[in-house]
């Protein structure tokens, strides 16, 4: 143990002065989010405009947590909501329940919920924090509602649905290759993820 | 010895504590400066009971850094804490130690339920779990996620930041149904309580 030893030790602290900050400033801008991270839900449309749900409660009841509650109602003959029989007409998750495992998105067979990116949010009340139909469904332009107690960035409502694209229904390899993503509200058919070919051999 | 009934603002302040004042600029000024500081300097009391916890100490790191909102000490006693970061499931056997925790705590308090398992239990739907930590504290703030991550923890620091300075000064809050809006009923000559759930 050397008598200079605490000189070295603060030699380095001091040194560390000069380095570059890690510190993201939250409040001012956001740390990037990883390409499959599980946000907030989006109830999504068809590219005409008509909502994917069928209300088969699949979502519901693959939901570890208990936190969606779906009915299902027979679309109405004269201005049918979703194509086909039936449609979600109550759609609501707790987000004081959700633990975003993303299990909802791959037992979707319509691809209607997916999760967004955005992860910053918080409530003051219990009753805030379940999303009812109104403020999960895309709107008109197809993009995420954007919540005024949400904080959402420039660019963030563009990914709204990266982890279904990689990953196969029940795991079936021969998925790869093939985007068989349907065309959507705001964003037409997307394109594969990076690392995923693109269904010509490519 | 008789009790002397107060007067004016003696007896409003008596009463009501400093918000039986009439606010004039200078009282209303102080309020704001009172707030204001205690925005910004809100110690947490450590409270990490699980994995929402290593997101908490994530957010007090360097790339997070809570120290901005000088909030980076996280005291381990009560005493000294403002605030109580409840930050992961409690269980049963925990809830007395977290509702004595947050009675030790000096007023002004406030509380943020952090992950859903804090705030109601999540997928612990079971006997050893507390459903929702409301039932035990009354919670300011619920930070959803499983677990939430350090900008989420961070939004809803700031969210409460903003209930602190936009809330009463010394008023906590009234009595009554707060939170999971659960009542515990308990009867006469009966050992287990009943709940009924009011909405």
């Amino acid at each position: 143990m050397g008598l200079l030893d605490s000189v070295r030790g603060f030699g380095l602290t001091f040194g560390k002065l000069f380095d570059e900050r890690v510190t993201t400033e939250y409040p001012a801008e956001k740390r990037e989010k990883s390409e499959r991270l599980h946000g907030r839900h989006v109830l999504n449309r068809y590219e005409d405009g008509m909502e994917k749900c069928i209300g088969c409660e699949l979502c519901a009841g693959v939901c570890p947590a208990n936190c969606i509650y779906v009915r299902g109602q027979d679309n109405p003959a004269d201005d049918p909501v979703s194509p086909g029989e039936r449609f979600g007409f109550v759609y609501e998750i707790n987000y004081l329940r959700c633990i975003h495992c993303d299990l909802c998105v791959e037992a979707c067979p319509t691809e209607a919920i997916t999760e967004s990116k955005l992860f910053e949010f918080s409530f003051t009340s219990r009753d805030d924090a379940i999303y009812t139909k109104d403020e999960l469904l895309v709107g008109d332009d197809g993009k995420p509602q954007q919540l005024p107690w949400e904080d959402w960035r420039d660019g963030e409502d563009q990914h709204t649905s990266a982890w279904m694209r990689a990953t196969a229904p029940s795991g079936d390899a021969s998925y790869e290759g093939r985007v068989a993503w349907a065309g959507e509200l705001g964003y037409g058919t997307r394109d594969p993820e990076v690392g995923q070919s693109g269904g010509d051999g490519d | 010895m008789p009790k002397v009934p107060l007067i004016g603002e003696v007896g409003r302040v008596a009463d009501e504590g400093l918000e039986g004042l009439d606010h004039g600029f200078l009282t209303g000024k102080i309020e704001d400066l009172v707030k204001w500081s205690r925005a910004r300097s809100c110690w947490p009391a450590t409270f990490g009971l699980a994995c929402c916890a290593i997101e908490m100490m994530a957010a007090g790191g360097a790339h997070y850094d809570l120290a901005r909102y000088g909030m980076e000490v996280f005291r381990a006693s009560p005493r000294q804490a403002d605030l109580m970061i409840v930050a992961g499931r409690v269980s049963q056997k925990m809830a007395p130690v977290l509702r004595q925790i947050y009675d030790q705590m000096a007023e002004p308090k406030w509380v943020i339920s952090m992950g859903v398992c804090a705030s109601s239990g999540g997928m612990f739907n079971n006997y050893a779990i507390v459903q929702g930590v409301d039932q035990v504290v009354p919670v300011d703030v619920y930070a959803p996620g499983c677990p939430p991550g350090p900008e989420t923890l961070m939004h809803a620091i700031l969210t409460l930041h903003d209930h602190i300075q936009s809330g009463e000064l010394t008023r906590r809050r009234e009595p009554g149904v707060e939170g999971a809006g659960i009542v515990i009923d308990q009867r006469d000559g009966q050992t287990a309580s009943q709940m009924i759930l009011t909405r």
